[in-house]
């Protein structure tokens, strides 16, 4: 339980310094705008209680809010991917329950769940991002090629990053 | 009482996702307006910092192409001294003896941006110089290149600026050769464009064309380089031409930036308030 408190904590100070130091300063064009620090909240352990989950997302939102100077944006919809996240693991719940020792992780449970799961959730929080950015739909196709764009770097980015550094009773998984 | 009680326990977690949500939609609104002051932003001691020592680092990187730039400046300065100018004959018709006294009009300060995005709607940028070293809202930000941007928030050692690549930010612009304007606006696409718009349809434009911004901003210098024409259309049912701007400003490799300050700009605005403002009569 405390080692869990621990590794979490390093994840969410190296995700955000990935975010805001390394990808942020990357040109990858207009239509894709990778936000991969929302793997935070996605590998966050089962049994987290929902309502931790959504402090967390605020917590985590708002950090990013002040790196990027967009106060609320990002918190506002880090909100909306901790509130769907309680729905989601219910959804893809096995009958019995998840098992005491799993992790929502590739290594864990398999691609084809992991793409389940993180796949329309990563959608959820980037349609909320760039609308709310927006703050209306006057550029509603290029909003949604963005979305869409950047949902698939999201992805990218997030799979690749679990292959590099999360290993079973790896320090950081 | 135990009812209600009852109520929230059952909905707690919605009941705090709507709390979050809400607090979250009053930071965004009070965020809003360019012209409101952000409560959470980059000029605080952690993340300026942060990015501080990043931009340290990176400088490196970019020395050679930094140095060219600034000798292409200093260069660009020396061709205007006094010293670079011959006196005209004394004889000649043109002599005009000049005994005027200046005023000095601009101040210029140096700075550094330490942050900034280019691939978002409202683009920000960090600068590391704040009201210790005068800064304060509204100065107008410029490079060796062209425009950047206008200083929003402002804290003792950093400031927080709205980059030109936001798309609520206006800047009266004009073109160089016959001084019709316009405001420049971001339509929060690409990077490298922008455009003007309400500029007549009798100017003869070509493509290529100079954009420099125009005296009429209380906040840029006039004559500053913004970009050239791109392309222009009359959209029909418009009696003025819209004009895309190639951006002479590279958003993407920011780094020593002027912050101008423009002196009397305080008795201008107070002034130019008594018109929208008026005082009642007596």
């Amino acid at each position: 339980m405390i080692a869990e408190i621990g590794k979490n904590t390093i994840r969410f100070i190296l995700l955000i310094l990935l975010q805001t130091l390394i990808i942020k300063n990357i040109p990858f064009g207009s239509y894709f705008v990778p936000m991969p620090y929302i793997m935070f909240l996605l590998l966050l352990p089962f049994e987290t209680m929902p309502l931790l989950v959504l402090l967390l997302s605020f917590a985590v939102g708002i950090s990013v809010d002040v790196f990027y100077d967009t106060q609320g944006i990002h918190a506002s919809s880090c909100v909306v991917l901790g509130f769907v996240r309680f729905y989601f693991l219910r959804l893809l719940a096995p009958r019995e329950g998840y098992e005491a020792n799993l992790k929502p992780t590739v290594q864990y449970m398999g691609n084809a769940w992991f793409v389940y799961y993180s796949l329309p959730m990563i959608l959820i929080h980037h349609l909320f991002f760039f609308y709310l950015e927006e703050f209306g739909f006057d550029d509603f196709f290029f909003t949604l090629l963005k979305t869409l764009g950047s949902a698939l770097a999201s992805f990218v980015f997030i799979y690749i990053i679990q292959f590099l550094f999360y290993r079973k009773d790896g320090i950081l998984a | 009482m135990r009812n209600l009680l009852n109520l929230i326990y059952k909905y707690h977690y919605f009941l705090l996702f709507i709390a979050l949500q809400v607090l979250c939609f009053l930071l965004i609104l009070n965020n809003r307006s360019a012209q409101s002051t952000a409560i959470l932003n980059s000029t605080n001691a952690v993340s300026s910092n942060l990015y501080n020592a990043v931009a340290n680092s990176k400088e490196y990187l970019s020395l050679k192409e930094e140095n060219d730039k600034l000798a292409k400046e200093n260069a660009t300065l020396r061709n205007l001294l006094k010293s670079s100018y011959d006196i005209l004959d004394q004889r000649s018709p043109e002599f005009l003896k000049n005994d005027s006294l200046f005023r000095k009009k601009y101040v210029f300060r140096a700075g550094k941006v330490i942050n900034s995005t280019s691939n978002l709607n409202k683009n920000f940028l960090t600068l590391n110089v704040g009201s210790k070293q005068g800064v304060s809202k509204d100065f107008a930000i410029i490079n060796s290149q062209g425009i950047v941007g206008v200083v929003k928030d402002v804290s003792a050692n950093f400031c927080t600026a709205l980059s030109v690549l936001h798309t609520e930010q206006k800047i009266i612009c004009k073109v160089k050769k016959d001084g019709s304007y316009g405001p420049l606006s971001w339509d929060g696409i690409d990077y490298r464009y922008s455009y003007l718009t309400d500029i007549p349809t009798h100017v003869r434009l070509l493509n290529g064309d100079t954009i420099v911004t125009s005296a009429l901003s209380d906040i840029f210098p006039e004559n500053i380089m913004v970009g050239t024409v791109e392309k222009f259309e009359r959209k029909q049912g418009d009696a003025f031409y819209t004009l895309k701007v190639k951006l002479s400003t590279d958003f993407k490799k920011l780094n020593h930036v002027y912050v101008v300050e423009k002196k009397n700009k305080d008795e201008q605005d107070t002034l130019e308030k008594l018109l929208t403002n008026p005082v009642k009569p007596k």
